[in-house]
């Protein structure tokens, strides 16, 4: 109800502001504007009560929130940050820089990051500036501190700080830099722990350059509203808690009245929740939580649509975002290629350091018992291997083991496991009976071939070639025999593809509002896979005639051989023989190049069938995710409705335990949330980068290709050339 | 086969002779012939159809003034083409093998091209006046005898079955007999080999036509995250356009020249075999007319010495004709076969360097391309 009536409400104002005013003013923007928005925002403190008449709209969208996001990163992040740096004595600094900023304000309001970031929200989504004046000046504070708070937050924020002030953008960059420390900030905070931390805030890093090339402003705005509309959350958290005193009209006042009337309300909640919130970051979880109990109502009825309220908002927070991004995205164009660049330089590098070769197939022991053994070498220069040089012996199970261990840990977040080679049972029990034909050498070596080019792959995907058990593959010895790889055997795997793909089209029809980008990305890529396979069809006939033509050839050259032994002219009968040479090797030549067609497109072809596969799977583990998240929230607003009878019937002896219960699931819900979206933004890098490489493997492969086919041509001009002089030399 | 016919009664210069268009109606082909006199002054052009070329051949045989004609190793005529509908290309194609390829009968007009080159520039047969009418005769020659052709054909059979093994008197016929028989059958088998080569050419022109288009249904220039997968794509696409291109040059190169060749060559050992069978059939002939003039009663005696030395004659002269028609044609097949390998290494040469030169060009290009 609330969500609905604030996402009708807000969005037609914004968009309009959005595009008409906002965007070009800050496509514009250099330095001194940058400086003109600083003044500006002070000063529309100063003729406050107006902000509301149209006259000056773009004034308060501006104080409001592009200020907002500043000061709130500030306390935030300082807190967050400082809490991370210096653990205990969190709480005791993340509130000394607030009331700084706020000392000169109305203390309460801003004494505590809580307090302020409500007021945001109700800015946001009630687009109702008035509020900002009142917390403008402290902004400023803010602002300069957010310069002091640089050293805290080192890491994170320098680096915008100097990506943006390379534009020379100085001023804005102030902006923009803690804007995004804010988001980053945010980040970590909704993902908790350290270690991960890091990674994520890397990600954030990572995807918006790849998305930027094409849809900079797009991508920007995924990549971050995400992280901002929990936030947003967590300060609509105060309000709730008012709530939770008052009737539950309470927080669509919240939202669509005047965010005075609203402020007491709040700020009365914030100030006990505030404490708390400052404390521990698993508090602030649960106090995350506490507001789904605001959406939870709203949405959980039209449970589908709260991915659709998230984009509204998201929508709906746009004004606020094109701070940032106009002036990243725009001034930035310059070091953004060269950011790209030097991912690309990194995966190269990563490329030449890790050589990683399958040689020497050989079979081990006898009968059906017998298996194929080969051996690994891998060359490389990179430090987590104990040596330049490992050399170790695998069998096939071993490589199906290394699959299956690093799809379990790994595709679950929503990485793309590139799928080992399918058990063959019939081919392998050809080489097992030890038939030396032509068929199982065959089958050999293409099994070979596959193997090391599913080790590159592996290799080259910078989180893969992180798991230990990746290395321990690469160095080990001797590994544990690897068990129930039977499972994926050939039929096996294509099953699960098969019940993955089931799975997923159920589920996007539920999904289907969720987000375009995945929606669209999912229908390509199953076009894609179609026309894969329309290829390789395609390729495997052009193999299948190769090869045609090589035993034709070898026939014909068969039969001139004979003319030319029969052949009386002395001259002739030569020149016939000749020929019958150059048709012999004409047919190697056809061979070698079938041989090419195969293990270069054929083969290629089927490798990205069957990563598609996984590329779909990784969808899947973000339905999954979403499907859980959705559950989850089904559940507390279950026992929510709980709750409410309870209190209607007045028996607080149970009460405990339903608000216990509500805790537990609130903080549930938050988990399967983050999660979500953690899946999501990894589901969304793991495609860019499957799409990158595969560019990168075609081009690699058609070069090699091309290669081939100039090295045929080669070879036939130098047998037609050695043929002419004999044909001219028949008298 | 030499155009060295100074006293033929033919005023056209044989060389000249071309097929220079052929129009096609229903099942009927017509094929525009022009030639020019040995002059070298006034051209012509007529209007023949394949039966005006059976009438043609038939005359050939058929000139009963001319004994020596029994030696003469006939330029072989090819087979009727089968432009109609009603036959599935895989029977033309095994009737007419190399001749039935190319567009527009383009292979089969070279070959009847050459048939007449042959027949005009041959001593005996450019005498024969219907050859001039039939080159330079605005109306359709007379009516066809080919009826007879076929019973000749089937009456042949049956002979060839009895007198093929027929033991000869000239070691010379006899180690050609043999050998003419294994190496016709030598020469079709290459020639069928290699009509499979080229037929397979052509498959693999078809699946590379095939697989480019399909790439270019990979495109996708909607998504700009696809762009460069795209440019790939269109890249391949080319390249296996210009494959697809390779093939067809080559599998053209092999039809019009080796193919043709080989071709020819299988004709014409036919067509020796046959003459040579006819001198068998003149032996057969004599040996029974020396059997009858030693079994003869003396009042009949001197009269089948007169059948058997008029036999005789008439066996000398075929085989004399036939000794110089077999070195002749000995000659002018390596002769022939010569300039078709020359001309078949060249055309492949000048393909694998145009391709070679193309691939070098498209490697330089996606080297270069940014991805």
């Amino acid at each position: 109800m609330k969500m609905a009536a604030s996402s009708e409400r807000s969005p037609p104002p914004f968009p309009e502001l959005e595009d008409q005013e906002l965007e070009p003013e800050l496509e514009d923007e250099d330095s001194d504007e940058g400086a003109d928005i600083f003044t500006g925002s002070t000063l529309s403190s100063m003729d406050p009560p107006l902000p509301v008449s149209t006259s000056e709209p773009d004034k308060d969208i501006f104080s409001g929130p592009r200020a907002e996001p500043l000061n709130n990163p500030l306390s935030e992040t300082a807190a967050e940050q400082l809490k991370a740096v210096s653990g205990a004595s969190s709480k005791a600094k993340g509130d000394v820089p607030v009331e700084e900023a706020g000392s000169e304000e109305p203390d309460d309001l801003f004494s505590d990051p809580l307090g302020e970031s409500g007021a945001e929200l109700e800015t946001h989504t009630s687009n109702a500036p008035l509020l900002d004046f009142s917390e403008e000046p402290p902004k400023s504070d803010p602002i300069k501190k957010a310069a002091s708070a640089d050293d805290y937050i080192k890491k994170p924020q320098k680096d915008i700080f100097e990506e943006s002030t390379e534009d020379g953008v100085k001023a804005a960059a102030a902006h923009v830099g803690s804007v995004a420390a804010e988001k980053k900030v945010l980040h970590t905070d909704l993902f908790g722990d350290g270690v991960d931390d890091d990674e994520d805030k890397d990600d954030l890093f990572k995807t918006p350059p790849g998305a930027m090339m094409k849809k900079p402003q797009a991508s920007l705005f995924r990549a971050e509203p995400d992280d901002i509309f929990p936030e947003a959350k967590t300060e609509a958290k105060p309000a709730t808690k008012a709530s939770a005193k008052q009737p539950n009209n309470a927080p669509t006042d919240l939202f669509t009245e005047e965010p005075f009337t609203v402020m007491p309300a709040a700020r009365a909640a914030v100030k006990p929740a505030a404490i708390p919130s400052a404390n521990t970051s698993s508090k602030t979880n649960g106090l995350h939580s506490d507001e789904e109990d605001l959406f939870a109502e709203a949405t959980v009825e039209l449970s589908l649509d709260s991915p659709r309220n998230d984009r509204r908002k998201r929508d709906a927070m746009k004004p606020s975002e094109p701070v940032p991004c106009p002036s990243t995205s725009t001034s930035s164009s310059k070091p953004q290629p060269k950011k790209l660049e030097e991912l690309e330089e990194e995966e190269k590098e990563d490329k030449f350091d890790l050589n990683i070769s399958v040689t020497n197939p050989e079979k081990v022991g006898d009968g059906m018992n017998a298996y194929m053994a080969y051996r690994v070498s891998t060359q490389t220069t990179l430090s987590m291997f104990r040596s330049k040089q490992l050399t170790v012996r695998r069998r096939f199970s071993d490589f199906l083991g290394l699959y299956e261990k690093l799809s379990e840990k790994h595709s679950p977040n929503g990485y793309i496991v590139p799928p080992a080679p399918e058990k063959s049972i019939l081919g392998m029990t050809k080489v097992k009976v030890g038939k030396e034909d032509l068929s199982s050498d065959e089958f050999v070596e293409r099994r070979r071939a596959a193997l090391e080019r599913y080790l590159q792959r592996v290799v080259s995907h910078p989180s893969l070639l992180q798991d230990p058990d990746v290395r321990e593959f690469l160095e080990k010895e001797e590994l544990p025999r690897a068990v129930s790889t039977q499972a994926l055997s050939g039929a096996g795997f294509l099953k699960m593809i098969n019940k993955a793909t089931d799975a997923v089209s159920k589920m996007t029809i539920k999904m289907n509002e969720s987000d375009v980008w995945f929606e669209e990305k999912l229908q390509e890529v199953e076009s894609e896979d179609q026309q894969l396979r329309k290829l390789h069809g395609m390729v495997e006939s052009l193999v299948n005639h190769r090869k045609e033509l090589s035993v034709n050839t070898a026939v014909f050259a068969k039969s001139v051989a004979m003319l030319g032994s029969s052949e009386d002219n002395t001259a002739l009968s030569r020149a016939l023989s000749q020929l019958a040479e150059v048709e012999d090797r004409i047919e190697q030549l056809h061979q070698d190049q079938a041989a090419n067609d195969f293990f270069i497109f054929a083969e290629l072809l089927a490798d990205y069938i069957r990563l598609l596969g996984a590329v779909r799977a990784c969808f899947d583990q973000r339905m999954k995710a979403w499907q859980r998240w959705q559950d989850g929230q089904n559940m507390l607003q279950k026992k929510r409705e709980a709750e409410a009878k309870l209190l209607w019937a007045n028996k607080p002896e149970k009460l405990q335990q339903a608000k216990d219960e509500i805790g537990e699931w609130e903080g549930r819900v938050s988990q399967y949330e983050r999660d979500f979206d953690r899946v999501s933004a990894t589901v969304r890098k793991e495609v860019m980068r499957f799409e990158k490489e595969k560019t990168r493997d075609f081009k690699k492969q058609i070069i090699k290709y091309l290669q081939s086919l100039l090295h045929s041509e080669q070879q036939l001009i130098k047998y037609w050339e050695a043929f002419l002089p004999e044909a001219k030399a028949i008298a | 086969m030499d155009a060295s016919n100074k006293e033929s009664a033919l005023n056209v210069n044989a060389s000249s002779i071309k097929i220079s268009d052929v129009s096609q109606d229903g099942d009927m082909l017509t094929f525009a012939i022009t030639s020019q006199n040995l002059s070298g002054s006034g051209g012509v052009c007529v209007f023949r159809t394949y039966e005006d070329f059976i009438w043609l051949q038939q005359s050939l045989f058929s000139q009963e003034d001319v004994p020596e004609l029994q030696g003469v190793i006939f330029p072989p005529l090819p087979d009727k083409p089968l432009p109609s509908h009603s036959h599935t290309q895989a029977k033309v194609l095994k009737q007419l093998g190399f001749l039935s390829l190319g567009d527009k009968w383009q292979i089969y007009c070279k070959a009847l091209e050459l048939y007449l080159q042959q027949v005009a520039a041959h001593t005996l047969l450019s005498k024969n006046k219907e050859l001039y009418n039939f080159l330079s005769s605005s109306e359709s020659p007379g009516k066809q005898r080919s009826k007879k052709g076929i019973f000749n054909r089937l009456s042949q059979v049956m002979e060839e079955m009895r007198k093929e093994g027929h033991k000869d008197v000239d070691e010379f016929f006899q180690s050609e007999r043999d050998k003419t028989t294994n190496l016709s059958v030598l020469f079709k088998v290459a020639t069928e080999k290699f009509l499979e080569v080229v037929l397979t050419k052509q498959k693999l022109a078809l699946a590379c036509g095939h697989f480019s288009t399909s790439l270019h249904l990979c495109v996708n220039q909607e998504n700009a995250d696809a762009v460069a997968f795209s440019k790939i794509c269109l890249k391949l696409s080319d390249i296996i356009e210009t494959m697809k291109r390779n093939f067809e040059k080559v599998s053209d190169n092999d039809m019009s020249t080796l193919g043709l060749g080989l071709e020819l060559e299988s004709r014409y050992q036919e067509a020796k075999r046959e003459m040579l069978f006819r001198r068998t059939c003149r032996l057969v002939e004599l040996d029974n007319a020396n059997k009858n003039v030693d079994r003869a009663k003396p009042n009949k005696k001197a009269h089948m010495e007169e059948v058997q030395k008029a036999t005789q004659k008439e066996f000398n002269l075929i085989s004399s004709v036939a000794k110089q028609e077999i070195v002749h044609y000995h000659r002018t097949r390596v002769q022939v076969l010569r300039d078709f390998l020359i001309d078949w290494c060249e055309k492949q040469l000048s393909t694998a360097q145009e391709s070679s030169t193309l691939f070098s060009q498209y490697l330089e290009a996606c080297k270069g391309l940014a991805v």
